[in-house]
C-alpha cells in the first residue's frame, strides 16, 4: 500500500487529529496531535503493518511553541516501507501516552527521551534515567542546558 | 627516665643484600604484570592488538587477568563517564597491593574531545594514575611504551623487601 493511501486511510479515521502532512525525496511525514497518539500507532500496526518502530525520539525546538516534537519512525518489515508521525508537545504540559504496549521497544527509546530531554510518558511501566546517572538533576539534551555541565565553566574557544 | 622502647626501622637499610633483595622483588614484579583489563571504549581495540599476535605482550610477561583480585595494574582504556565512576572505584579497590594505574588515551589522561556534561575529564580525577598514554588511541607501541614505562618505576623503587615483610614502606623515587 503506498504512502498516499496509507495518509487517505489516516486522515479518513483520524480527520481531527492530523495537522500537517509533507512528503519530501520519498519521505512522507505525518503530524498529529498528542492525544490520541496511541490509537493512531496501533491503527498504523494493525491495518498497514508497521510492525517495527525504528525510532521514537524528541526533538527540542527552542523558542517555538509547542517546544518538543516526538517523533515516530515506522517500518513496515515485509513490504520494507517506511514512515514518521510527529506529534507536538508543549513545554509546560510536556507529557504524551506511552505506545510501549504497541511496539515494546519503545519502552527504552521514551526512558531516553524522558532522561535527556524531560518529556514524560504516561502510563509507562518503568519511566527512569537510562542514560545518565540515576540521581543526575536535569535533562541534558535540552538547548537550553551547558555543553560542559552545571558545575563547570563553558568552553572558551581556541585560546592560543 | 621510662623505658625506651627499640625504634622500628623505617627501612631494612641499603646495605648490598637488601638492595639486591629489592631488585629481586622489583625484577618478579615488573616481568610479570597482570593488568586488569579495563577496557571502555576504542582504546579497548589498541590493548587487543597490543595483546594480539603481532605486538605481543606475553612475551614480556603481562597477561590479562579478568578479576581484580588477581591483578596488579589496571589500565583504564577508554572513554569514563560520571555513571562510569563509582564502578571503577570499586574494582580498584579491590585489587590487592602493589597495584599500578595506567590511563591509556586521551580520555583516560583528560577527557580527550568529549569535554561535556557526562565524560569524567581524566581519570586522576579520583584514581591514582601511575603512567599516562597520550593518543586517540595510542598505538600498540605507545601502549607498549607506556608499560615499560611503568616497569622502569618499578625497578626504581626502594625497600620493596622490607615493604613485602612488614618493615617499613615502599620508596618510590619521584624524579
Amino acid at each position: 500500500m503506498s504512502d498516499q493511501k496509507v495518509v487517505e486511510k489516516l486522515k479518513a479515521k483520524f480527520f481531527a487529529e492530523i495537522l500537517d502532512v509533507v512528503e519530501f525525496r520519498g519521505e512522507t511525514t505525518v503530524t498529529v496531535k498528542k492525544e490520541r497518539i496511541v490509537d493512531i500507532c496501533t491503527f498504523m500496526r494493525d491495518n498497514f503493518g508497521y510492525n517495527l518502530l525504528c525510532d521514537l525520539c524528541g526533538v527540542d525546538y527552542m523558542g517555538q511553541s509547542p517546544r518538543f516534537m516526538v517523533v515516530y519512525n515506522l517500518y513496515n518489515i515485509p513490504t520494507k516501507q517506511r514512515i514518521r508521525i510527529k506529534a507536538p508537545v508543549d513545554e509546560l504540559d510536556a507529557n504524551i501516552d506511552t505506545v510501549s504496549t504497541v511496539w515494546g521497544t519503545a519502552n527504552w527509546h521514551e526512558r531516553e527521551c524522558w532522561d535527556l530531554l524531560g518529556i514524560k510518558f504516561n502510563n509507562h511501566p518503568d519511566l527512569r534515567r537510562i542514560l545518565m546517572p540515576a540521581d543526575w538533576e536535569g535533562h541534558p539534551l535540552r538547548k537550553d542546558y551547558p555543553v560542559q555541565g552545571p558545575d563547570r565553566e563553558p568552553y572558551q574557544g581556541r585560546l592560543s | 627516665m621510662g623505658i625506651e622502647q627499640p625504634t622500628i626501622p623505617k627501612t631494612l637499610g641499603s646495605g648490598f643484600v637488601t638492595t639486591s633483595l629489592d631488585k629481586l622483588v622489583n625484577w618478579s614484579r615488573a616481568s610479570s604484570m597482570w593488568p586488569m583489563t579495563f577496557g571502555l571504549a576504542c582504546c579497548a581495540i589498541e590493548m587487543m592488538a597490543t595483546g594480539a599476535a603481532r605486538f605481543d605482550l606475553d612475551r614480556m610477561g603481562i597477561l590479562f587477568r579478568a578479576s581484580p583480585r588477581q591483578a596488579d595494574v589496571i589500565i583504564i582504556a577508554g572513554t569514563v563517564t560520571k555513571k562510569m565512576v563509582p564502578v571503577i572505584k570499586t574494582v580498584y579497590e579491590q585489587m590487592p597491593e602493589p597495584r599500578y594505574v595506567i590511563a591509556m588515551g586521551a580520555c583516560a589522561s583528560s577527557g580527550g574531545i568529549f569535554d561535556t556534561y557526562s565524560t569524567v575529564q581524566g581519570v586522576d580525577e579520583f584514581l591514582p594514575v601511575d603512567v599516562y598514554i597520550p593518543g586517540c588511541p595510542p598505538r600498540p607501541e605507545g601502549l607498549l611504551y607506556g608499560l615499560m614505562k611503568l616497569q622502569d618505576k618499578i625497578r626504581a623503587e626502594r625497600n620493596t623487601f622490607g615493604a613485602a615483610i612488614g618493615v617499613g614502606d615502599v620508596i618510590h623515587n619521584r624524579a
